[in-house]
């Protein structure tokens, strides 16, 4: 059972190595989506091998799959409209309503 | 390779194959019902909006500028010092597993009714809130996206 946590917790730190260093906030997104995923694979695999007979760890992924979709649809709607008014979508960019 | 690669493209494709993978993982757990959910809606649901997002506000070909050592530094040291504490006291930990691990798939008729009943374990209050924040999602993205 080590071994599925070993691998969650690579795709978890590279989802963070990503989200500390891209510029581009599309790619910081995917980034997220790479966490999620791991924070799923940790859920399901507590589940099956300490608690066989119960099901809240695939109920929580199923959730949390679904709340991840919802979130990456309205974040990357928010995306589509600050490239409208800028034409970029780089962080190092975005600075018209900086102060 | 995801968050490395320097075309967007690419890094898209990449996630692609870390999500197939991940529902690959469900399939050895014996979730069968959840390595179809993670394939259709994060890869045909999520991956394709990133897709097409990709064309709609990028130069697809183009590379992407390169990060700046000090950051990339940072990230790494960060990162790395983040696995290895995680990965100390993941196997240092002492499991108590179950006595028979279950090796057959669950049940689709216990999952149907897990989903939609109102007993002590079972989901019927998060599946409407669910729907619910997918509403507010859809109006949220109607809106936020709308022609001036």
């Amino acid at each position: 059972m080590e071994f599925y946590l070993i691998v969650s917790t690579i795709m978890f730190f590279t989802g963070v190595y990503g989200f500390i260093t891209r510029h581009n906030m599309l790619a910081i997104l995917m980034s997220l989506e790479l966490i999620l995923n791991a924070v799923n694979i940790n859920f399901v695999v507590f589940n099956r091998f300490l608690f066989p007979g119960q099901m809240e760890g695939m109920f929580f992924s199923i959730f949390s799959i679904g709340v991840a979709a919802a979130e990456t649809a309205v974040a990357i709607a928010i995306i589509i409209n600050v490239f409208r008014n800028g034409k970029n979508i780089e962080t190092s960019e975005v600075k018209t309503m900086k102060h | 390779m995801t968050v490395v690669s320097r075309k967007i493209l690419r890094a898209a494709t990449y996630l692609l194959f870390v999500l197939i993978a991940t529902a690959g993982y469900y399939v050895l757990l014996n979730y069968h019902f959840l390595a179809g959910i993670q394939i259709s809606v994060y890869v045909g649901g999520i991956l394709v909006l990133f897709v097409f997002s990709i064309f709609l506000t990028s130069q697809v070909g183009e590379k992407m500028p390169k990060v700046k050592l000090t950051k990339k530094i940072f990230g790494l040291v960060a990162s790395l010092f983040g696995a290895a504490l995680c990965l100390f006291v993941i196997l240092t930990q002492t499991y108590t597993y179950a006595d028979k691990v279950a090796d057959k798939e669950i049940d689709m008729h216990a999952i149907g009714q897990a989903l939609m009943g109102t007993e002590k374990f079972q989901y019927l209050l998060p599946f409407e809130a669910i729907s619910i924040l997918l509403l507010a999602c859809i109006i949220a993205g109607i809106l936020v996206a709308r022609k001036k």
